[in-house]
């Protein structure tokens, strides 16, 4: 059997990643800008002003392009696996198809029953049935975000499962462990708290819009006030959450902590990279004469205490995961990248011998050998220790891009909330405003750059690498469906703009008395 | 009774869509392009057979990427 391209890995983790971040784009927005609708529609029904109900009904409708826009951009996805990645697809069974699926069919009926009562019941249904049905939508398209982050939780923090070697899946063994596993909960909280500050920029950069025009701008003051107070909240529990993540991957994938912090050689006592140029060009894998930042500010012990709550706690970096041989907290100690590789070996070549053997002995033995191995299966597949380190640039700066927009973000709904008075007089200030908005999505995508480059080589943690994982297909077919895509997605996004633009020049249909 | 109007309900609604309808137009064409075109030509299910012959293939390929790098 002829090794595998490794263009055809590279061009499938494009096509993916093409995919998965168009797919971001929507999303963030629609559990962001949902709850600030349902919001407004709650101090409408709470105060009896129309004022309220014109100010959620214009909210509702961006929400209603931004919904439709983003609609079945996800179905790609999923066909991506089916064809791209049909080992992985297999390998995982059901314990990616369950979430998925309740997924499918939560959103489906949630979303058809109360999206229609929210657009076509305001004069139909009762005050209360309406709001319950707004809020309802939201609280739907957030549980459809649960089924996925515990997909992708799974696929970083593999739990809950067991591996049958007669049908080479994974059997989920443990639901609750799957679906309650405590990287699945953070990541949700995450991502679902940063989503809100994304809605909250959203709202503030289209009334800032509104207010530098001079139009609407009760409408505008109004929702601005609301969008601040909310994304404020959610900028503070982003942080925390975001610290929560920190401490997770500390645990559970510290290559990935070392790459975000251009960690080489860990330690006790390490401090916290606040912002820093990596030396362009060094190899990451390996030691080197070079110092490996051109400079940094450090916070001193802080990532030491990120990673284990002590100040002079050991962070293992790069070489360290590398070389193994470190103490683990829990006891024994740390196995070095080429001992794994050697197990990872021992337990695939245990499945062959167990799938072709008919001596029902040596079937035993090998059985017993891969599930004594099974951990470390996924190393098997690597040709050298270095593949086990991610790109460490674009982690690092990734990192650092959110979490100083998260700092961005808190000053500005505070500044807001505090001296928006002032602020919302300065046309030059209304203006950066508008034109930062679209940081909000820089934010979120650099999250996920975190996450996802990360843990690279892994499409499941130790289990599985993206080159066992892909489907044996022609590069070119990949490289054609990934132009395609580009195109079709660009078309799209340009539609989804236009209209959207269309729908805020139009603007609200406020009186423009907010009192 | 109560599944008639429900059927009037969603008929009233779609009637007074406005922006709804463009939404609606290009909701169904994007999914005409990912069903009828992309998941028909670019994305074929890439394991065949019934659950046994795609459990063998996969292990053959999982068992033999090793051999062969
Ligand atoms: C303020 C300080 C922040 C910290 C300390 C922080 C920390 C983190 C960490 C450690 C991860 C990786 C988690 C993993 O790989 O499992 C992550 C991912 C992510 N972050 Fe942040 N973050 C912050 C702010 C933000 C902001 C402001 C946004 C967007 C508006 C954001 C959006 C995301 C997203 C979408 C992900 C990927 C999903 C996930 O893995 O949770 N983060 N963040």
């Amino acid at each position: 059997m002829d090794a595998i391209d490794s263009s055809l890995v590279d061009w499938s983790r494009a096509q993916f990643a093409l995919t998965a971040m168009y797919h971001w784009i929507f999303v963030p927005l629609t559990l962001g800008l949902g709850v600030i609708m349902a919001i407004m529609e709650t101090l409408y029904v709470r105060t009896g002003r129309e004022f309220w109900k014109q100010t959620a009904k214009f909210w509702m409708k961006l929400f209603g392009i931004n919904f439709a826009m983003g609609v079945a951009t996800g179905i790609i996805l999923e066909f991506e696996f089916g064809t791209n990645w049909s080992n992985y697809s297999w390998f995982v069974g059901d314990i990616f198809g369950a979430p998925l699926a309740i997924e499918g069919i939560v959103a489906f009926f949630m979303e058809s029953t109360f999206i229609a009562i929210m657009y076509f019941g305001w004069n139909k249904v009762g005050k209360g049935a309406h709001l319950a049905s707004t809020w309802l939508t939201i609280i739907g398209a957030t549980l459809s975000a649960w089924w996925i982050l515990v997909a992708n939780a799974w696929m970083q923090y593999p739990v809950g499962m067991e591996f049958n070697p007669d049908t080479v899946r994974n059997e989920m063994v443990d639901f609750a462990a799957v679906a309650l596993s405590p990287v699945a909960v953070v990541k949700f909280c995450h991502t679902v708290t940063s989503s809100w500050v994304l809605g909250a920029m959203f709202v503030v950069g289209v009334s800032c819009w509104y207010l530098l025009r001079g139009r609407h701008t009760d409408f505008a003051k109004a929702s601005i006030r609301v969008a601040c107070w909310f994304g404020l909240v959610a900028a503070l529990l982003t942080a925390h959450t975001g610290h929560q993540s920190g401490r997770d991957i500390a645990l559970h994938q510290p290559m990935k902590l070392a790459a975000a912090e251009g960690l080489y050689e860990g330690g006790t006592s390490q401090g916290l990279v606040l912002g820093g140029v990596l030396t362009p060009g060094v190899d990451w894998a390996a030691p080197t004469e070079q110092n490996r930042f051109l400079f940094q500010v450090e916070m001193p012990c802080a990532l030491s205490f990120l990673a284990t709550h002590e100040l002079d706690g050991y962070v293992p970096g790069i070489r360290n995961l590398l070389e193994g041989g470190y103490p683990l907290l829990a006891g024994g100690v740390v196995l070095s990248a080429g001992e794994k590789m050697q197990r990872g070996r021992t337990a695939i070549a245990a499945l062959a011998t167990y799938r072709t053997s008919r001596d029902a002995a040596e079937k035993q033995v090998a059985l017993k050998t891969l599930r004594a191995n099974f951990d470390c299966f996924g190393y098997g597949y690597l040709k050298s220790p270095a593949e086990l380190v991610p790109n460490v640039p674009l982690t690092f700066y990734s990192f650092r891009i959110m979490v100083m927009l998260g700092g961005y973000f808190i000053a500005l709904f505070a500044g807001l909330l505090l001296l928006g008075k002032y602020i919302m007089r300065w046309k030059w200030a209304l203006l950066l405003i508008v034109l930062t908005t679209p940081l909000a999505w820089l934010a979120s995508q650099a999250g996920w750059v975190v996450a996802e480059v990360g843990r690279q080589p892994w499409a499941i943690q130790g289990l599985l690498p993206n080159v066992a994982a892909i489907s044996r297909l022609d590069v070119g077919s990949v490289q054609t469906t990934f132009f395609i895509f580009l195109g079709l997605f660009t078309l799209l996004l340009v539609a989804e703009v236009s209209i959207m633009a269309c729908a805020i020049a139009t603007g609200p249909e406020t009186d423009n008395t907010a009192a | 009774m109560l599944f008639g109007r429900i059927v009037k309900f969603y008929m009233d609604g779609f009637r007074r869509m406005t922006l709804g309808r463009t939404l609606w137009c290009i909701i169904l064409l994007k999914l005409f392009i990912m069903f009828a075109v992309l998941k028909a030509f670019f994305f074929p299910a890439y394991l065949q057979g019934n659950e046994q012959e795609k459990s063998q293939t996969v292990s053959e390929e999982l068992t033999n990427r090793l051999i062969s790098e």
